[in-house]
């Protein structure tokens, strides 16, 4: 039986997995001792959860477990990783080179360290979403300590060519940041295979629970460090002071055994089902896909309905299926995503866009119900907009005099 | 955001949503707003040229469900008025019945400018000089 709402947003996060939650419950009733402490077995029983779950996690992207800083969540990570990399390595170089389409965590942490005397470049992306890598050695100078840049976007899903970016970076010295916030547990990530040196990353995408996350930093070939960001007890090898947050760790721990386990029948499902949402809406007039459709998570579709407004689509649906538009009108800026405008996106198309993020636990049940609710949406507010008039009279939109307002 | 129960009721049963003849010399159409800002809304007037009441009001809008409540309130409100009662719909009077949130008042505005325009070009079509309004406060 198919239940209403139907969740469609899973790039903002996930539902836990209920097998996540099972492992989890010991650690805040019966083991909820302190990881830290050393000297009782409440203490010990937390700190080999913790080192197990730093196990799994390390499991699943081919890391040493030492290489695993424990954080809240990917945020903190971002900030920790390119902060703690600009002070550690402040004697070599002040310049570091990301992309206009990372996520906010990356790009306010560049401007902040462009207050402190940092140099950034930021990267223009391609019409795909994806950084043309001859740009990317180009702005390499003698001066570049850090390439920042996203596995895979949290818009459009589009993944970047991190071997490609990872090989340029190690033949001109330069460390490899990426935030594969959206990527792990999704597509196999390896930091070896990849030539990551730091990579921040979350449990609450991946059927986890939110307020942990993690920062994988390279111990060999090379030995990167960061400067802590936050003072205290020295926790996590004098990287992340603060108090481990027991139970969370252990539930990220399990869902990235489970992401393990089953990330390849996921993939298989999950694209299937993203490939029939996408085909058939596609059908309608004037649908366009934003981003690479052929490096592109297999769980994430972005499409925009020309001469459709993001919000008021919204509003035809969103009691029954959750979903999040590219239109953020809820502010008297009315402001469109700045990632589809990146790829060279209209105003008009940039408004009209809706992203799907589908999860392990979507059924083809739900994927059929919101198919026929959207495309519905679609027609009847087209039916509704003076623009789809214009655009059926053969009127170039481009040559009218809008007022604005 | 939630919205008011108004705006969600003029959203699924949009009230006199259509095209009138922009051509014909009684009909008055205004169009405003942008579709980079992510509204555009289109409101027409038929005119009676002898009473000067408004015999029929249409409108078409691409934006938000406010902004498509805001444009489907206008017309109703403007049927069976005479055009000089028209020029006297106030954008707040719009917020307040549809219980507008703060961020959303731009819709209103855009209702209040739509009838503006339409009436004006409806006086230029019939050779009468166009009413110099204002510029909107808000934009």
């Amino acid at each position: 039986m198919l239940n209403l709402p139907i969740y469609l947003d899973n790039n903002a996060t996930t539902p836990m997995d209920p097998r996540v939650l099972e492992a989890m419950t010991p650690y805040f009733l019966k083991h909820f001792g302190n990881a830290a402490s050393r000297n009782h077995p409440f203490g010990w029983e937390a700190e080999e959860a913790v080192d197990y779950a730093r196990e799994q996690v390390a499991k699943l992207i081919g890391a040493d477990p030492k290489e695993i800083i424990f954080t809240s969540g990917a945020t903190e990570a971002d900030n920790l990783g390119i902060k703690g990399i600009f002070e550690m390595y402040a004697t070599k170089g002040n310049h570091i080179i990301t992309a206009t389409t990372e996520h906010k965590a990356v790009l306010d942490t560049c401007k902040h360290i462009e207050k402190q005397g940092g140099e950034v470049t930021y990267l223009n992306v391609q019409p795909d979403g994806l950084i043309d890598l001859k740009e990317l050695e180009a702005a390499i100078k003698p001066t570049t300590i850090l390439i920042a840049l996203m596995y895979a976007n949290n818009e459009i899903g589009a993944v970047m060519p991190i071997k490609e970016i990872s090989a340029i970076a190690r033949k001109h010295g330069v460390l490899v940041f990426t935030d594969a916030t959206q990527a792990v547990g999704k597509i196999p990530v390896d930091v070896n295979k990849d030539g990551i040196d730091l990579m921040a990353f979350t449990a609450h995408k991946m059927y986890g629970p939110k307020g942990v996350g993690a920062l994988y930093v390279r111990r060999k070939n090379p030995r990167v460090k960061v400067t802590a960001q936050m003072d205290g007890g020295g926790h996590e090898r004098g990287m992340r002071s603060g108090t481990l947050n027991v139970p969370g760790i252990v539930g990220f721990g399990k869902a990235c055994e489970i992401c393990m386990l089953d990330m390849e029948a996921d993939t298989k499902r999950i694209s299937k089902l993203r490939d029939k949402l996408e085909e058939s809406l596609m059908l309608l007039e004037e649908a366009y896909v934003n981003g690479s459709r052929e490096h592109r998570l297999p769980h994430v579709s972005n499409i925009s309905f020309k001469h459709v407004e993001g919000e008021g689509l919204l509003m035809g649906f969103n009691k029954n299926i959750a979903l999040s538009s590219g239109s953020a009108c809820t502010s008297a800026s009315l402001e469109p995503s700045y990632v589809l405008k990146a790829l060279g996106l209209g105003d008009d198309l940039a408004h009209s866009s809706l992203r799907f993020g589908l999860s392990r636990f979507t059924t083809e049940e739900e994927i059929d119900y919101t198919i026929k609710s959207i495309s519905d949406t679609v027609l009847k507010l087209r039916e509704m907009s003076p623009l789809w008039e214009m655009y059926k009279e053969g009127i170039d939109l481009n040559t009218i005099e809008w007022s604005g307002h | 955001m939630a919205y008011s129960e108004k705006v969600i009721d003029h959203y699924q049963n949009p009230k006199n949503v259509g095209t009138l003849d922009k051509a014909s010399k009684n009909v008055g159409t205004g169009l405003v707003g942008a579709p980079e800002c992510g509204d555009v809304m289109r409101l027409q007037i038929e005119v009676n040229h002898e009473t000067g009441m408004i015999t029929d009001a249409k409108f078409k809008t691409f934006g938000c469900g406010s902004a498509i409540a805001s444009s489907s309130l206008a017309t109703e409100w403007l049927k069976g008025k005479s055009v000089e009662d028209a020029l006297k719909i106030d954008n707040m009077t719009i917020v307040e019945e549809l219980n507008l949130p703060p961020v959303k008042i731009h819709c209103s505005v855009l209702a209040e400018d739509a009838i503006k325009a339409a009436i004006n070009d409806y006086r230029e079509k019939n050779g009468m000089e166009k009413i110099k309004f204002e510029e909107s406060v808000i934009h």
